[in-house]
C-alpha cells in the first residue's frame, strides 16, 4: 500500500470529523431559509459540541457500564464507517476491512447500543425511544441492503471502493434500476437519519421523539460525542448515497493525495446541494404517524427490490 | 361467398333494426324473421359446403370446413328456435310486469347480435378477430343476464363480466403468444394469424411458445367453456339471465368457446407432437365432470341445476376430444349437437315450468303433470333425454366416449362412469316430483308454445337412432380434421 | 458494459415505469389518483409504441399509438372521471390485505413473471424483448389488484391495466398484432366501458353503493 493510499485514508476521516456538524448546521440554515426564518450560525453545533465537553457529565446511579461505553461505540463506529465510504477517493486501505454489508452491519451495531444505553435507566421514554427506532430501523436495513446489492450486481462486488470504481466507469445514459434504487436510498436514509417525514429532530415533545428520546439521558462529553455522531451518520449516509449515484470526482484509484485535496470542494459542493435538497424535503413533508412508517419503508424496500430486479431483467 | 355474407349480414341487420324498435308490439316477429333469414342462409352455406367442399373466401378471412359449418347451421337453428320459444315468453314476462318495453328493445336487438358475433366467431379464419368475436359475445350477454335488474342477477352479470374477462384477457395473451410463434414463419401482418396458414406450418412452430400459449388459450376460453376450476360465473348466469338468454349461452355460446379451444389444440398437437395439449384438455374436462355431477344433488334451484348439467357435458365432450381418435372426436361432435338441442330444449321448458308456477325454486314446483301436461312432459322426456337414456342422442355419444374411454385411458372411467351416475340420480331425483308430484294447483288455461321443444327432442330422438349420412359424413371428416 | 442505443435505453425507463405505476395503482386508495395513473400508464404505452415505432420503421405502429392515446389516454379516463362524478365516489376501503403485505406478494409475482418470460425473450427477434418479462408482471400485478379491491371502481381498473399489460406484451414481442386485431381489440375495450358504465349505475340503483360485498350472496352455500 503506497503512502499516498494511507494519507488520503487519513485526510478522508479528518474531512469526515471536520465537515460532518457543519453540514448539520448547513441543514438548518436552508431549512430556517425556507421557512422565512433568521437562521442561527453555520458553525453552532462546534459550538455546542465544545460546550458539552467542557461540562461535569452526569449519570444515573443505576447506569450500568453500557451506558457509559455507547457513546465512543456509536462514534467509533460512525468514525469507521466514514473510513469506509468513499467519499474522496477508492484508494482506501481500510477498506479492505468491511464491504457494504458489513457496513450495514456497523450502522446496526451502532443502532444496538443506542437502543441498549436508552432501555439502561429504565425511564420511560429511554424504553419508548429506543423501541420505535428498533422499529423504524428493522424495516429501513432490508431496504438498505437492496440498494446496496442493486449497485453490487451492476459492479460485480460488494466492497465499495469497487463499486464506486465501476459506477464511476459507467456510461452516461439512463438507468432505471439507479433511479429507482436512488429513490429507494432517499427514503431510507430519511428514516435512519430521523429527518422528516420520520421522526422530527427539533422536536421538543418527548411523546414523537424517535432518536431525540434516546439521548435524553446523556450529557456533557457523551451527549457531545453522540450528537457528532449522528452528524457524522448523516455525513455518511450522504457520501454513500454520492458515491452510488453521483460519482463523478471522486478520485479513482492510481491517483495521488494531491488529487485527493482538489477532491474535496467537490464534495462540500455536492453535499451543499443535498443538504438544500433534504431541507427541502424536510419543510415540504409533514411528519407521519409512527404507525405509517412500516407503508413508507414498505415502499423504499418494493422499490430497491424492483431496482435490482429491473437490472436483473433488462440489464440498465 | 354470398351465402357468408348472408349468415354474417342478417342478423347484424336485424340488431340494428331491433335497436331501432325493439319495443314494438312487432319486435318479437322481427326477432323470429331475422333468425329464419340467418337460418336459411345457414342452410344455404350449408348446401354449399356439402357440394364444393371446404371454402376459403373473402382474401382469406373466412374459412367454412365440415367441423364448423355444422356448428353454423346448428347455431343458427337454435337462434331461430329460440326466437319462437321467446316470442311468448317474454311478452308474457312483459305482461307480469318484470320487464318494460324499453328492456325488450336491448333484449331484441342484443339476442340478434349474440347470434352475429357467434357466427362470426364460427366462420372467421383470424385468431385475433375470433378473439374479438368471444370478447363481443360476453359482452352481448352481460347486459342480458342483468336485464331483471334484481340484486341476483346484478351479482351475476357482475361475475359473468369480471371472470369471462379475465378468462378471455388470458386467452388474448394465448393469441399474442401464437401471433409470436407464428411471426417468425409466416411473417408479420394478417397471414400470421390465420388459422388455415397455421395449420399448414404447425410442424415448424416453436414448441415451447406454443404449449405456454395453449396453456392460456385453454385457460382463456375454458372459462367461457365453463370447464372447472373457472365455471363459478355460469351457473349464475344461467340462473339469474332470463330463460332464452340461458338457452342461447348452454346451448351455443359454450359450444363456440370449446370450438375455438379444438382449433388452438389441433395447432398445438402439430407442433409439439407429444400428449400435452390431449392431457390438459382430458384432465379439466374429467375435472368438470366429477365436479358438477358431486355440486349437482346440493342444488334448489332448477335453473341452477341443468346449469352444473352444462358444465359436465362440456366436460365429457372435452375430455372426448382431449382423447382424441376417430372415434372419441365423432362421439364429441355428435354430443355438442344433442347436447346443444336437448339443453335448449330443456331451458323453454324449464322457463315455461316458472313462468307458470312463478317461481325458480324446485322445492315449490310440484306435479306439472297436472298444471300443464306439455311442459310436464316436456321437462320429464327432457331430463331423461339429457341424462343419457336410450334411444335418445346423449346416450349414443356417451356410449362412444365410455367405449373410447375404456380402451385408451382405463383410468378415468371409473370416475365418468361414477359422475354419470350420480348426475343420473341427482336429477331425475329432482325432475321426479316436479313432473309428477302432488300439487293441489289447477290445470293453468295458457298454451305454451311447446312446439320448438318437441321438435329439438324429435331431433335428439332421431339422431340417438340414426345419424343422416351426410351428417355421419361430416362427423367423419371434422372427426379427421381434429386428429 | 457496452451501452445500447438511445432508444433502448428510452425504452427500458418507459418500461420500468409502467412497471412502477402498475405498483403504485396496488397501493393507491384514492380514486381519482387511480384513474390518474391509469391514463399515465397509457401515456408510458403510447410514448413507448412511438419510440419502437421511429427506431423500426413501422409506420403501422404509428397506428397503434394513435389508438391507445385516444383511447386509454383520452376516452376511457374521461368515461371514468364522469363515472366517478356522478356516481360520487371517492376513497376505498381497506383492501382485503394491508398495503405492504400485497406490495410483497407483488414483488413475488413479479420474480415469477420475470422467469416466466426469460425463455420466450430468447425467442424474440425486437429490440424490445427483454421488456416482456415487465409486460407480464404488470398483467400479473393488475390481476392481483382486481383480487384484492373490494369496491367496482378499482376492479375495473384493474381489469383495464391487465390490458394495458396486454398490449404492451404484444408489441414487445412481435411488434404490435395486426391492424384489425388491434382495432377490434380496441373497440371490444370502449365497448366494455360503456357496457360497465351503465353497469354501474344499475348496481348502484339497487345496493345504493358500489362496494362489491353486497355482491357476494350467490355463492355456492346459497344454493346449496
Amino acid at each position: 500500500m503506497s503512502m499516498s493510499a494511507y494519507l488520503s485514508q487519513l485526510v478522508q476521516v479528518a474531512v469526515a470529523l471536520m465537515l460532518a456538524p457543519l453540514l448539520v448546521g448547513w441543514v438548518n440554515q436552508c431549512r430556517a431559509w425556507l421557512q422565512n426564518k433568521r437562521a442561527p450560525s453555520l458553525f453552532l453545533p462546534y459550538r455546542t459540541i465544545r460546550k458539552l465537553f467542557v461540562k461535569d457529565a452526569v449519570v444515573a446511579q443505576n447506569a450500568s457500564p453500557i451506558f457509559r461505553l455507547t457513546p465512543y461505540i456509536v462514534f467509533g463506529a460512525m468514525t469507521c464507517a466514514a473510513a469506509i465510504v468513499p467519499s474522496l477517493a477508492t484508494d482506501l486501505p481500510f477498506a479492505r476491512a468491511a464491504d457494504a454489508i458489513a457496513l450495514v452491519g456497523l450502522f446496526a451495531l451502532a443502532r444496538v447500543f443506542m437502543s441498549l444505553a436508552a432501555m439502561d435507566i429504565g425511564t420511560a421514554f429511554g424504553s419508548l425511544g429506543a423501541r420505535r427506532d428498533m422499529f423504524v430501523g428493522f424495516l429501513a436495513e432490508p431496504a438498505l441492503l437492496m440498494v446496496l446489492f442493486t449497485a453490487s450486481l451492476i459492479s460485480s462486488s460488494t466492497s465499495l471502493p469497487q463499486i464506486v470504481d465501476t459506477l464511476a466507469h459507467h456510461e452516461i445514459g439512463i438507468y432505471p434500476s439507479l433511479a429507482f434504487a436512488g429513490v429507494a436510498f432517499t427514503m431510507v436514509s430519511l428514516a435512519e437519519n430521523a429527518r422528516i417525514p420520520v421522526d422530527n429532530p427539533a422536536t421538543h415533545l418527548e411523546l414523537t421523539m424517535i432518536h431525540e428520546a434516546m439521548l435524553l439521558e446523556y450529557s456533557a462529553r457523551h451527549l457531545a460525542l453522540l450528537e457528532w455522531a449522528a452528524a457524522l451518520k448523516l455525513f455518511n449516509y450522504s457520501c454513500i448515497g454520492l458515491a452510488l449515484f453521483f460519482p463523478f470526482g471522486i478520485v479513482v484509484s492510481g491517483a495521488d493525495w494531491l488529487a485527493v485535496m482538489s477532491s474535496a470542494p467537490l464534495l462540500v459542493a455536492k453535499l451543499a446541494i443535498g443538504g438544500v435538497a433534504l431541507a427541502l424535503i424536510e419543510t415540504l413533508s409533514a411528519k407521519m404517524r409512527i404507525f405509517r412508517a412500516p407503508e413508507f419503508l414498505g415502499t423504499a424496500f418494493m422499490l430497491a427490490v424492483l431496482a435490482m430486479l429491473v437490472n436483473l431483467l433488462l440489464g440498465a | 361467398m354470398i351465402e357468408i355474407l348472408a349468415v354474417l349480414g342478417f342478423p347484424l341487420s336485424g340488431a340494428a333494426v331491433l335497436a331501432a324498435l325493439g319495443h314494438h308490439r312487432i319486435a318479437p316477429k322481427v326477432n323470429v324473421a331475422a333468425s329464419l333469414a340467418t337460418f336459411l342462409a345457414a342452410a344455404a352455406l350449408t348446401a354449399r359446403v356439402v357440394s364444393e367442399g371446404p371454402l376459403l373466401v373473402l382474401d382469406r378471412q373466412f374459412f367454412v370446413d365440415p367441423f364448423n359449418v355444422f356448428l353454423v347451421a346448428l347455431t343458427a337453428f337454435i337462434g331461430f328456435t329460440t326466437s319462437l320459444f321467446s316470442q311468448p315468453y317474454m311478452r308474457i314476462e312483459e305482461e307480469h310486469k318484470r320487464l318494460s318495453s324499453a328492456r325488450l328493445r336491448l333484449y331484441h336487438s342484443m339476442f340478434q347480435l349474440f347470434s352475429f358475433t357467434m357466427l362470426l366467431a364460427l366462420l372467421t379464419n383470424n385468431m385475433g378477430i375470433l378473439w374479438v368475436a368471444m370478447e363481443a359475445a360476453t359482452l352481448t350477454t352481460v347486459l342480458l343476464v342483468s336485464l331483471y335488474r334484481s340484486p341476483a342477477s346484478l351479482e351475476a352479470a357482475w361475475k359473468y363480466f369480471i371472470l369471462c374477462g379475465v378468462g378471455i384477457a388470458q386467452a388474448l395473451f394465448g393469441t399474442i403468444l401464437l401471433y409470436f410463434a407464428a411471426e417468425k414463419l409466416l411473417g408479420a401482418g394478417g397471414g400470421a394469424l390465420l388459422w388455415t396458414e397455421l395449420d399448414g406450418v404447425k410442424g415448424q412452430l416453436g414448441p415451447t411458445v406454443l404449449s405456454l400459449a395453449f396453456v392460456f388459450l385453454l385457460v382463456g376460453y375454458g372459462t367461457k367453456v365453463g370447464l372447472v376450476p373457472l365455471h363459478n360465473w355460469l351457473p349464475d348466469a344461467h340462473a339469474e339471465g332470463p330463460t332464452p338468454v340461458s338457452a342461447v349461452l348452454s346451448g351455443l355460446l359454450l359450444n363456440v368457446a370449446l370450438y375455438a379451444v379444438v382449433r388452438c389444440k389441433v395447432l398445438v398437437e402439430g407442433a409439439l407432437q407429444t400428449a400435452f395439449a390431449n392431457n390438459l384438455m382430458m384432465g379439466f374436462g374429467l375435472l368438470s365432470v366429477v365436479v358438477a355431477s358431486l355440486l349437482l344433488s346440493r342444488q334448489k334451484d332448477i335453473k341452477r341445476l341443468f346449469a352444473y348439467s352444462s358444465i359436465e357435458h362440456m366436460g365429457i365432450i372435452t375430455f372426448a376430444f382431449g382423447m382424441g381418435g376417430m372415434v372419441a372426436n365423432f362421439a364429441g361432435l355428435l354430443h355438442m349437437t344433442v347436447h346443444s338441442l336437448t339443453k335448449s330444449a330443456i331451458f323453454f321448458t324449464v322457463g315455461h315450468a316458472t313462468q307458470k308456477t312463478g317461481t325458480q325454486v324446485m322445492d315449490d314446483i310440484r306435479g306439472l303433470i297436472t298444471i300443464s301436461p306439455l311442459v310436464g312432459w316436456g321437462l320429464a322426456i327432457g331430463s331423461l333425454a339429457i341424462l343419457g337414456m336410450p334411444p335418445f342422442g346423449v346416450f349414443a355419444s356417451e356410449f362412444l366416449v365410455l367405449t373410447t374411454a375404456m380402451r385408451e385411458a382405463p383410468w378415468a372411467t371409473p370416475f365418468l362412469l361414477g359422475a354419470l351416475g350420480l348426475a343420473f340420480a341427482a336429477v331425475f331425483s329432482k325432475v321426479q316430483p316436479m313432473v309428477f308430484g302432488e300439487t293441489t294447483a289447477r290445470r293453468l288455461p295458457m298454451r305454451p308454445s311447446m312446439l320448438p321443444v318437441f321438435a329439438h327432442l324429435g331431433l335428439v330422438l332421431m339422431l340417438g337412432l340414426w345419424i343422416p349420412p351426410f351428417l355421419a359424413d361430416w362427423y367423419r371428416q371434422a372427426a379427421r380434421l381434429i386428429g | 458494459m457496452e451501452s445500447l442505443p438511445l432508444y433502448a435505453q428510452l425504452i427500458n425507463l418507459l418500461a420500468s415505469v409502467l412497471l412502477l405505476l402498475a405498483f403504485a395503482m396496488l397501493a393507491q386508495r384514492r380514486v381519482v389518483t387511480l384513474i390518474d395513473l391509469f391514463a399515465a400508464q397509457g401515456l408510458a404505452l403510447a410514448c413507448s409504441t412511438a419510440i419502437v415505432a421511429y427506431a423500426t420503421a413501422q409506420p403501422h405502429l404509428y397506428f397503434s399509438t394513435a389508438i391507445t392515446l385516444v383511447l386509454k389516454v383520452a376516452i376511457l379516463p374521461w368515461l371514468l372521471h364522469r363515472l366517478v362524478q356522478r356516481l360520487d365516489v371517492k376513497w376505498d376501503v381497506e383492501g382485503l390485505i394491508n398495503v405492504p403485505t400485497t406490495m410483497i406478494v407483488g414483488l413475488v409475482l413479479v420474480i415469477f413473471s420475470f422467469n416466466l418470460a426469460v425463455p420466450i425473450s430468447q425467442l424474440a427477434n425486437t429490440v424490445t424483448r427483454a421488456t416482456l418479462g415487465i409486460a407480464m408482471a404488470t398483467v400479473m400485478l393488475s390481476f392481483l389488484m382486481m383480487i384484492t379491491r373490494r369496491k367496482a371502481i378499482p376492479q375495473v381498473i384493474g381489469f383495464l391495466s391487465m390490458e394495458n399489460g396486454l398490449f404492451f406484451a404484444a408489441t414487445s414481442a412481435t411488434y404490435g398484432m395486426p391492424m384489425v386485431v388491434e382495432l377490434g381489440i380496441a373497440l371490444d375495450v370502449l365497448v366494455g366501458m360503456l357496457i360497465l358504465g351503465v353497469f354501474f349505475f344499475q348496481i348502484r340503483e339497487q345496493f345504493d353503493s358500489l362496494d362489491l360485498k353486497h355482491m357476494e350472496k350467490l355463492k355456492e352455500g346459497e344454493a346449496e
